[in-house]
């Protein structure tokens, strides 16, 4: 069923069919890191996805988009019109043998073309199907669209931030909200493996991207469930707190993370106060000052001005690697605001092996990405090959796998079916 | 009552905060015997009462034994736990664990096919592995405070956002470990970096430093591909709307919506391209629009004609108001008989089409020792009582 021959992998015994668009490929990829045969199946002429940027060397072409690459390492690709009657048949050919479904249509549109799940069930009742959508399966609002920022903001992930004279904010660049519902797609779907190996039978992963990012919220929820409290959209001033305290500080060359958090447990200040004052940055109030205050969140805004004007000082004399070095030394519990170059320089994860150089041949061209995910005493996830070009192994899983001839090959590619 | 899904899997549970709760709130919602070992010496973190902080959402379906684990005594309970147990989880600083004596190659003795994973901010190896942090700060070394703010400001604030990155590794990570050892009989030890996981979010901005050598950096609510795409002031108190339009069909039916179809002759606003050009002045227009009405309607208004759109929701419009959500039963009232009740999401991210979620209130500190002590360690009376007396369960 499966070909062998792949490297051993968690997952290595699987078989995944990939229909996702933008909103699930993270799913697949996943999936496929952790060893499982993963084949995206994509439209005849490749998937929309591909003609989000950023660009390789900027110029904008299916076959050079670094989102795609991102986000589809350790996939075959093979493409499909599953619009045309012959091409559901041999998709759902490739379902009896295939454990996991994914896909992100809108609800209903893979019912209407016959491949919805209670369809797909009926050929492979052990099939999983992982379905990715902006609200979810049921529900007044199962039809309607999304996007970053409009996921983001239903989610409750974008209230609570940005500065009071300006609109609540998102993460720029790539959808971070998708990346959440891809990766929860991919949980759901071992979960319900986990689940098929105690009843014998396939279910439907339900995946809402509102409900992805719903699952990254701090305390919100928990705020107006217990204290009907809403949090106020500045950065600084924390609720209760008799001060505002600076969250990111300027330095000589960025910014740091760094707060007054007086002795508590999650941004202790004597570890830098101890530092500055090595290096001679002091003063008679900081020396004075009682660290181990229980109020320390109540002090007033004098003596918190007290406190960050010479801190700000000293970042500003030195740099983001300075500060770094000196954090790691003494053990506070300040980072650098980095940016992807400083994080392709870090020691830590150069001691790791965490970047992984992966090798684009038609580019001529070795490109660094995200390593593995976990490190793992057993098989370790790992990307077993660059993102699939259109149509790559269309043949090999036609040809090969299906036993379609090569004159019926080349009639379905002339109808379009493939 | 049906099999819960995770019926029959044990998990000793020495995490705390965020990451490593959120990890086991998964496994304890699908019915996983999760324990978690707490002590009434840790400062912070479960100390209030219940129904006062956010631990008590992520802490539901699961049970507490207190082990004071400074005392050998308390170490050996925990260790005999160990193995009954299916998987150990912790998110203490880097090398913690090993140092109190219940590092991997410790329990791997006692159990040999235990699943253990540690989840800390930068993993158990490599010269930083120890520096202390939080998601809070870990959020701006894994690059996400830079891309996140306006263009002319310094880097915006998100709070833990890496936080909430990281329980999904871990899930996934435990997951197929659990596969892993039903095939093969092997456990395994996963060592996890937060930073590590928070930049796999980050990949396609790697790919762009690594290819083209561009460093990322924030660009406030825009968007390459939509124009309008950014949040608009409604009627109400910091009320807002998020809008985004992308095509051509959409940005018609936009200005269908507000009563302006003449907009789209408007050589200003009539392609992408225009738009994004103009985008100041696009805004200004669009929010002149949507002041006049509340945040609900100008969602409603929106999708109804095709273009997506969506409130602004705080922590009441997603509890109180959000239908979606209330249709999908997304959050759960559990209760504390006698103190009241709270509500809180389920752990796993998804709804199965074949089983349903049961959840039961976080357990009170210690409130599950005589099961875990007596009942399962099969301790006798005597030894239980003395052990509490002098402090080693505590």
């Amino acid at each position: 069923m499966v070909e062998k021959g792949k490297t051993e992998g968690m997952l290595s015994s699987y078989r995944v069919l990939d229909l996702a668009g933008e909103t699930g490929l993270l799913c697949g990829k996943l999936l496929g890191d952790l060893g499982a045969d993963v084949i995206k199946v994509e439209r005849p002429g490749g998937d929309p996805a591909r003609s989000i940027g950023p660009f390789y060397h900027d110029e904008p072409d299916p076959e050079k988009s670094l989102f795609w690459f991102a986000l589809n390492t350790s996939k075959k690709g093979i493409t499909l019109n599953i619009e045309t009657g012959e091409g559901q048949e041999i998709f759902k050919k490739l379902v009896k043998n295939a454990d996991f479904v994914i896909e992100s249509f809108p609800p209903g549109y893979l019912d209407e073309l016959g491949l919805g799940y209670p369809a797909l069930e009926k050929i492979n009742p052990e099939v999983i199907m992982v379905s990715i959508t902006p609200y979810g399966q049921t529900g007044p609002y199962k039809d309607w669209k999304t996007s970053d920022i409009v996921a983001w903001a239903m989610g409750g992930n974008m209230a609570p931030w940005g500065e009071s004279d300006r609109p609540p904010i998102h993460f720029s660049h790539h959808s971070q909200a998708y990346l959440h519902a891809g990766a929860d797609g991919a949980i759901g779907a071992l979960t319900a493996l986990y689940h098929r190996w105690t009843t014998g039978e396939g279910q439907q992963v339900d995946i809402s991207i509102q409900e992805a990012v719903t699952q990254c919220l701090e305390h919100i929820t928990a705020n107006w469930d217990l204290r009907q409290a809403l949090p106020k959209r500045t950065e600084e001033l924390r609720a209760g707190a008799g001060h505002s305290t600076t969250l990111i500080w300027p330095c000589k060359d960025g910014y740091v993370s760094w707060s007054h958090g007086g002795n508590s447990v999650l941004a202790p200040s004597l570890p830098l106060i101890r530092w500055m004052e090595e290096e001679g940055v002091t003063s008679e109030f900081l020396k004075e000052f009682d660290w181990s205050r229980p109020d320390f969140a109540r002090i007033s805004q004098e003596e918190m001005d007290q406190i960050e004007g010479p801190t700000a000082g000293f970042f500003m004399s030195r740099t983001k690697a300075e500060l770094l070095e000196g954090a790691v030394k003494n053990k506070i519990m300040l980072y650098p605001v980095a940016t992807t170059a400083d994080m392709l320089e870090s020691t830590q994860l150069a001691a790791r092996e965490f970047w992984t150089e992966v090798e684009h041949p038609e580019l001529g061209a070795t490109i660094t990405y995200p390593g593995a995910f976990a490190h793992t005493s057993e098989v370790p996830p790992r990307i077993s090959c660059r993102a699939p070009l259109i149509g790559e192994h269309s043949k090999e899983i036609y040809l090969e796998e299906l036993d379609i001839s090569e004159e019926e090959f080349t009639s379905l590619k002339q109808k379009g079916v493939i | 009552m049906a099999k819960k899904l995770l019926e029959g899997i044990r998990v000793v549970d020495f995490s705390w905060h965020l990451t490593g709760p959120l990890t086991t709130k998964h496994l304890s919602d699908l019915g996983a015997e999760v324990i978690i070992i707490e002590s009434r010496r840790r400062p912070g973190w479960r100390r209030g009462a219940p129904r006062s902080s956010s631990t008590d959402q992520y802490c539901t379906s699961k049970l507490s034994a207190t082990i004071n684990t400074r005392d050998p005594r308390g170490l050996e309970l925990a260790k005999r736990l160990v193995g009954h147990s299916d998987i150990v989880i912790e998110n203490f600083a880097g090398g913690a664990i090993k140092r109190m004596g219940l590092g991997y190659e410790v329990l791997k003795e006692i159990k040999p096919d235990i699943i253990m994973l540690s989840t800390s901010m930068q993993g158990q190896t490599g010269p930083h592995f120890d520096h202390p942090g939080s998601g809070h700060k870990l959020t701006a070394l894994t690059g996400f405070s830079n891309i996140l703010g306006w263009s002319d400001r310094k880097p915006a604030w998100i709070g833990a956002y890496t936080d909430f990155i990281a329980p999904r590794y871990n899930m996934l990570a435990i997951m197929a470990a659990l596969e892993y050892r039903r095939r093969t009989g092997k456990g395994q030890y996963i060592d996890m970096s937060q930073y590590e996981n928070g930049i796999q979010f980050m990949a396609p901005l790697v790919l762009d430093y690594s290819a083209n050598r561009r460093v990322a950096s924030r660009t406030g609510n825009q968007s390459p591909s939509a124009a309008p795409y950014n949040a608009y002031p409604c009627i109400g108190e910091d009320r807002w709307c998020s809008i985004s339009v992308s095509t051509d069909e959409e940005w018609r039916s936009f200005c269908q919506v507000i009563g302006n179809p003449g907009l789209t002759e408007d050589a200003r606003f009539a392609t992408l391209t225009a738009r994004k050009e103009n985008e100041e002045e696009l805004d200004r227009l669009v929010g002149e629009w949507t002041i006049q009405h509340t945040a609900e309607a100008v969602m409603n208004l929106m999708q109804d004609a095709g273009v997506a759109a969506g409130v602004v929701e705080t922590g009441e419009d997603l509890l109180d108001k959000d239908p979606q959500l209330k249709h999908r039963n997304f959050f759960r009232e559990l209760e504390y008989p006698g103190i009241g009740t709270y509500r809180t999401q389920v752990g796993s991210h998804f709804l199965l089409s074949k089983y349903e979620y049961e959840l039961k209130a976080a357990p009170l500190l210690g409130e599950h020792n005589e099961y875990v002590f007596k009942e399962l360690l099969a301790m006798p009376s005597k030894e239980y009582d003395s052990l509490v007396e002098e402090g080693v369960i505590d």
